[in-house]
């Protein structure tokens, strides 16, 4: 197996110290005693068997999913003991994607990529793109051209592929301008052209905003490629935590054995 | 085909337990007596046969010395139905979302509003429109009232049930970004449930036009009262009148909401 190695430098900008979790009724924890840092700016991929606990960890980092133990820190800020609009304040600092893109089906795209802002303006103008601030529909339809969907905006989200739902998804993410983004394998349900646009997508926005990116992946190239360190799940512990320079595909393939 | 005989091949019928025949004894014992109870006499009915017959005759032709007084009480009716049932959906929306497993701000609450609309929705209508036509008197107000009870006691329950089958993913999704709890309800929650709210709602406005034609029997305004009144003075062909009248307003609202809940469910290419 391989062990942790990566050792971190700069400023912190997720601290996870002794997580761990296990599910009410079940024989073992999904993983215990979880620890690392992420630096500003990194991209990280965490890869693990089914069942490892990759979307559960990404989950009770933002306490989606309430941890049994150990603490998270977003920054210098700890995210336990928060409730109510501290906590909703404190995840609006993370954009989360989701593997099922996760948008309102019923709603056009534009009002989808709004309610991001809604991390940092709690207001009812948010709720739909009609009744938004000029200034507010602007910046989405900006996220949206980031992600090259301005064309879309007027589109309903059901009418979408599935890469477009997922880059929406990124552009819900960016609106809220955030300082990391959190994907939880966005590109499980896309074939291998529309993955690869999407990862590519992260990896730029990444690159240019100075976005602090942790993604899980099931794609091993996926995570050699667009990531800077990758995080390994086995044995219900961190079994790996490497530069992803310093890893082979053999090597993140032993992983699941 | 196969010719092996199997010696012990599994019954074609499963044995009922002892205990579910003697509750089948019962329950046939109950049917005869509810038969005789319920007064159904075959003599009675062909006794009544030629006033069935005399009846329907003096309903040819329908009258139409009082069609503007009816068309007007045709549109009390509908009036009464349309404005009930929106009152009704607009109060039943809260209660649903309050009472929803995934939404409410506690099982305690849940319970309490669960309770209240169970009794709302088994009270009968009738006693509804007895009490309001007690309490305001008598017209459209006390059967629009009944309306509004009627619809929350549907509506409510159902549209809780559509709340709770929505996916969770986008509510999730907006939960993560730091929206507020009625921020989830209304841009994910309600959106997601709303092709099912809008068929509650529309099969609600139906039952509602049923039930108001209903109402007017006991004094709660629309046209049951004009219903009410032809059959007392034996004038038939007004009753019948009345009858087409209602058939022909209960059918097009069926139509009219039919064909909207075609379009709202039909899926955008």
């Amino acid at each position: 197996m391989l062990e942790a190695t990566y050792k971190p430098a700069g400023d912190t900008a997720l601290r996870v110290r002794g997580l761990s979790k296990r599910f009410e009724g079940a024989a073992a924890p999904v993983w215990s005693d979880i620890s690392f840092d992420i630096p500003h700016g990194q991209r990280v991929a965490i890869i693990g068997g089914n069942g490892a606990g990759k979307s559960t960890l990404l989950r009770c980092c933002m306490r989606l999913i309430e941890p049994d133990a150990g603490e998270v820190f977003f920054g210098d800020r700890s995210l336990s003991g928060l409730r109510g609009r501290e906590l909703a304040k404190a995840r609006a600092r993370v954009g989360f994607v989701f593997q099922k893109h996760n948008l309102v089906s019923r709603l056009s795209v534009l009002t989808n990529v709004l309610h991001g802002g809604m991390a940092w303006a709690r207001t009812p103008r948010m709720w739909f793109h009609g009744i938004a601030t000029d200034e507010h529909r602007n910046y989405a339809l900006h996220c949206l051209e980031r992600v090259k969907l301005g064309h879309l905006c007027e589109r309903r989200a059901d009418e979408l592929s599935g890469g477009q739902s997922q880059r929406v998804a990124i552009a819900r993410a960016l609106m809220q301008k955030p300082k990391m983004i959190f994907a939880d394998e966005p590109v499980a349900s896309l074939d291998p052209q529309a993955g690869e646009d999407v990862m590519q997508v992260f990896s730029d926005l990444a690159c240019d905003e100075s976005l602090t990116l942790l993604f899980v992946t099931h794609h091993l190239e996926h995570a050699l490629r667009y990531a800077d360190r990758v995080l390994g799940l086995q044995d219900f512990r961190l079994g790996l935590d490497a530069s992803s320079d310093s890893l082979s595909a053999r090597q993140l393939r032993g992983m699941y054995e | 085909m196969s010719e092996q005989r199997y010696t012990n091949p599994p019954a074609r019928f499963e044995r009922p337990s002892a205990g579910s025949l003697l509750i089948l004894v019962a329950f046939v014992a109950f049917l005869a007596w509810s038969i005789s109870a319920a007064g159904i006499s075959v003599p009675e009915l062909l006794t009544g046969l030629p006033n069935m017959a005399k009846i329907a005759s003096e309903m040819v032709p329908p009258a139409t010395d009082r069609i503007v007084p009816m068309m007007h009480s045709v549109l009390v009716t509908f009036q009464m139905a349309l404005v009930g049932t929106l009152i009704g959906i607009l109060v039943s929306l809260p209660l649903a979302v309050l009472m929803s497993r995934n939404h409410t701000p506690h099982a305690t609450v849940r319970s309490v509003i669960r309770s209240l609309v169970s009794f709302i929705r088994t009270t009968p209508d009738l006693a509804w429109a007895l009490f309001f036509v007690a309490s305001v008197g008598l017209g459209p107000f006390a059967g629009t009232l009944t309306l509004v009870m009627d619809t929350i006691g549907f509506c409510a329950r159902f549209f809780a049930e559509s709340i709770e089958e929505v996916d969770d993913g986008p509510p999730e999704a907006l939960a993560a970004i730091g929206a507020s709890r009625l921020s989830v309800i209304v841009c994910a929650t309600l959106p997601m449930a709303m092709p099912s709210l809008v068929n509650t709602g529309l099969f609600a406005l139906e039952k509602a036009v049923r039930s108001s034609v209903v109402l007017g029997l006991v004094g709660a305004g629309g046209i049951g009262a004009e219903l009410a009144t032809s059959m007392e003075l034996f004038r038939f062909d007004q009753a019948a009148t009345i009858i087409l009248t209602i058939f022909l307003l209960v059918l097009g609202v069926e139509k009219v909401s039919s064909r909207a809940r075609m379009s709202l469910l039909k899926k955008r290419q």
